[in-house]
């Protein structure tokens, strides 16, 4: 795991796939009890992102980047990881048995970036309808460029 | 992916053959029960696809626990949210809310409009109370432009004012609706009517009741207009009155108590877990708020009390928020006290517009305004989260951009959205009448769940 304060002054931390779920339970016996945000990026089209030179020389990048915003209230401070996953295979654990309250906040993501959970309890659709055919916050999912998906009418 | 590969058949004979006895699923005491096991439960709820549960209602014999279907069109959720109740009796076992029927896109719309016409976007989210939105979409902005410590003090304070008559209104709304869902039907006309008046304020200042696009990265649009000062007293002065009347109406009223006590409890444990913010953490008894705990503005300015409650049940999530619209007016009259002059948008070229008269007389000036407006204006690269206490909880947003005029990637961590994943742990084991108490004392906004 390598650490970096950004130059926004957030405490942010790569974490690599595979110690995902490690850090986030010493992270949550640091005092870290909630679960904030859990989103993701598909950096297809800006590959570089912001990253300082450190860094770069030890992670490899992907396309995806999960993003995990954790909350202490006990130390009233934030910390947040930056996780990559690649385009062939955009799956991760699920954070669900440590944040619970991460259920609703994994199924958007895949809801919206195809990034399948591992261990998640109900890894369905949550916004867009259940038979809706890609995923609209990927890079490569056009705005306005998409027909229309009309649910039971005739084609 | 076609429907049918979506649908788990398997499971779904499983959950058939299971009967009446859900097992593991059913209502099981408490203390019988691991506090993971409990939270396990209400986090997964149902486990079944919309479709599953759908071909599952047609089959169901009449000694089963039925599933029943609320909303999307209910008057008492709030919006378009639909909620999978499955009863046993008038007992709710599981609950499900199914969501997504007002998603229009709006973070990938977010990616397409420049970082001064975001505010148009994420306004919409959560319509009751649209200034706290614009003022953390454009928090995050300023933190990326790195002038968030620049901002004129009267823009701070302006924004402040803003941001507590917001909470004032949206809690006042709050107030009309949960009395319309108890059944005190004329509480909603009377929260209804106080919170125009707020209203009304913010269509003087803003020019519009709602959707304002008013705090803008680098301050507000425009000045307080005059006798600002006068409208903001009138309406100080005359809702301490009509608090309480509420207090006569609802909270000394027995059938009032009796219907929100001891209804959709939840415990701090739990509230922490789901991630739940706001009223809904607060009424467990932590009195964690943003505005106190991690200050942003100049809260750390002003007095205040965080309210917080005892049971974790709907009557202290009534009594708080109810609560909270007094010290929001104790914020806004210190803010009165100590608002200062001076410049109400940050005088930095890059992302203030030239005022308005010197477009007239000056050629610079006119394309500088012309370029900012069509153009929008450059952010460094880079990714920040930022967090502020809306009415319903924490707000955040978060941006990565990578350069460009606009964001690369923009998204809200909206509170109604994580709020309403505690509705099926408390509803579990209550009657289906409190389902809709439950409901309206998590207050979610449908716009800002669905985005």
């Amino acid at each position: 795991m390598s650490q970096t304060t950004s130059h926004t002054a957030d405490d942010v931390r790569f974490v690599s796939k595979t110690d995902y779920l490690k850090t986030l339970t010493s992270l949550r016996s640091e005092g870290f009890e909630m679960c904030a945000d859990l989103t993701a990026v598909d950096f297809l089209t800006h590959p570089g992102r912001t990253i300082s030179p450190e860094v770069a020389t030890q992670i490899s990048l992907e396309r995806f980047e999960l993003v995990v915003n954790l909350l202490s209230l006990s130390q009233r401070r934030r910390v947040r990881l930056r996780v990559q996953l690649s385009e062939s295979d955009p799956s991760i654990d699920s954070a669900f048995d440590l944040y619970p309250g991460t259920e609703a906040m994994e199924r958007e993501v895949y809801d919206m970036f195809g990034i399948t959970f591992t261990g998640h309890p109900d890894l369905t659709r949550i916004l867009m309808p259940e038979d809706w055919v890609g995923f609209p916050l990927r890079k490569d999912y056009s705005q306005g460029s998409i027909p229309v998906q009309f649910k039971g009418a005739a084609s | 992916m076609t429907t049918t590969e979506n649908l788990n058949i398997s499971n779904a004979a499983e959950i058939i053959s299971a009967g009446t006895s859900e097992g593991g699923q059913e209502l099981q005491l408490r203390a019988d029960m691991s506090h993971k096991a409990v939270l396990r439960e209400s986090g997964a709820v149902l486990r079944m696809s919309e479709s599953q549960v759908a071909s599952l209602a047609d089959t169901q014999s009449e000694d089963q626990t039925m599933i029943i279907n609320m909303g999307p069109q209910h008057p008492s959720t709030h919006g378009v949210l639909r909620l999978m109740l499955e009863l046993k009796g008038e007992t709710v076992l599981r609950c499900k809310p199914v969501i997504g029927y007002l998603h229009t896109g709006m973070e990938k719309t977010g990616e397409s409009l420049t970082f001064m016409q975001g505010g148009t976007n994420v306004t919409r989210m959560d319509y009751a109370s649209p200034l706290n939105n614009e003022l953390v979409f454009s928090m995050a902005t300023e933190k990326l432009l790195g002038i968030d410590q620049d901002i004129p003090e009267r823009a701070v304070w302006i924004r402040m004012m803003l941001s507590e008559l917001n909470r004032i209104s949206s809690h006042l709304l709050f107030m009309a609706t949960n009395g319309m869902d108890i059944g005190a039907v004329s509480m909603m006309l009377y929260g209804f009517r106080e919170r125009e008046e707020v209203l009304r304020f913010f269509q003087k200042v803003t020019g519009l009741r709602m959707n304002h696009n008013f705090i803008r990265p680098g301050g507000v649009a425009a000045d307080l207009p005059a006798g600002w000062r006068d409208e903001v007293l009138g309406l100080l002065d005359a809702l301490p009155q009509r608090l309480a009347e509420y207090e006569i109406l609802m909270t000394g009223q027995p059938i009032w108590r009796e219907r929100l006590q001891g209804v959709g409890v939840i415990t701090r444990d739990e509230a922490i877990a789901l991630s739940a913010t706001g009223p809904i953490l607060r009424s467990t008894g932590l009195a964690w708020d943003l505005r106190r705990d991690m200050p942003y503005l100049r809260y750390s300015e002003v007095e205040f009390d965080v309210i917080v409650g005892s049971y974790g049940d709907a009557f202290d999530r009534y009594s708080i928020r109810l609560n909270e619209i007094r010290e929001s007016m104790r914020i806004v009259r210190q803010i009165l006290d100590r608002m200062p002059q001076g410049d109400y948008r940050i005088q930095d070229k890059k992302v203030t517009p030239p005022p308005r008269g010197r477009i007239d007389e000056s050629m610079e000036a006119l394309i500088h305004h012309f370029k900012i407006f069509t153009e929008g204006f450059k952010v460094p690269e880079g990714e920040a989260y930022v967090a502020i206490e809306s009415p319903r909880g924490e707000i955040g947003c978060y941006i990565a951009s990578d350069g460009s005029a606009t964001p690369y990637r923009m998204h809200v961590r909206a509170p109604s959205f994580v709020n309403i994943q505690t509705m099926p742990l408390m509803m579990h084991g209550g009657l289906i009448a409190d389902a809709v108490a439950v409901i309206s004392s998590v207050d979610p906004v449908l716009g800002e769940v669905d985005r």
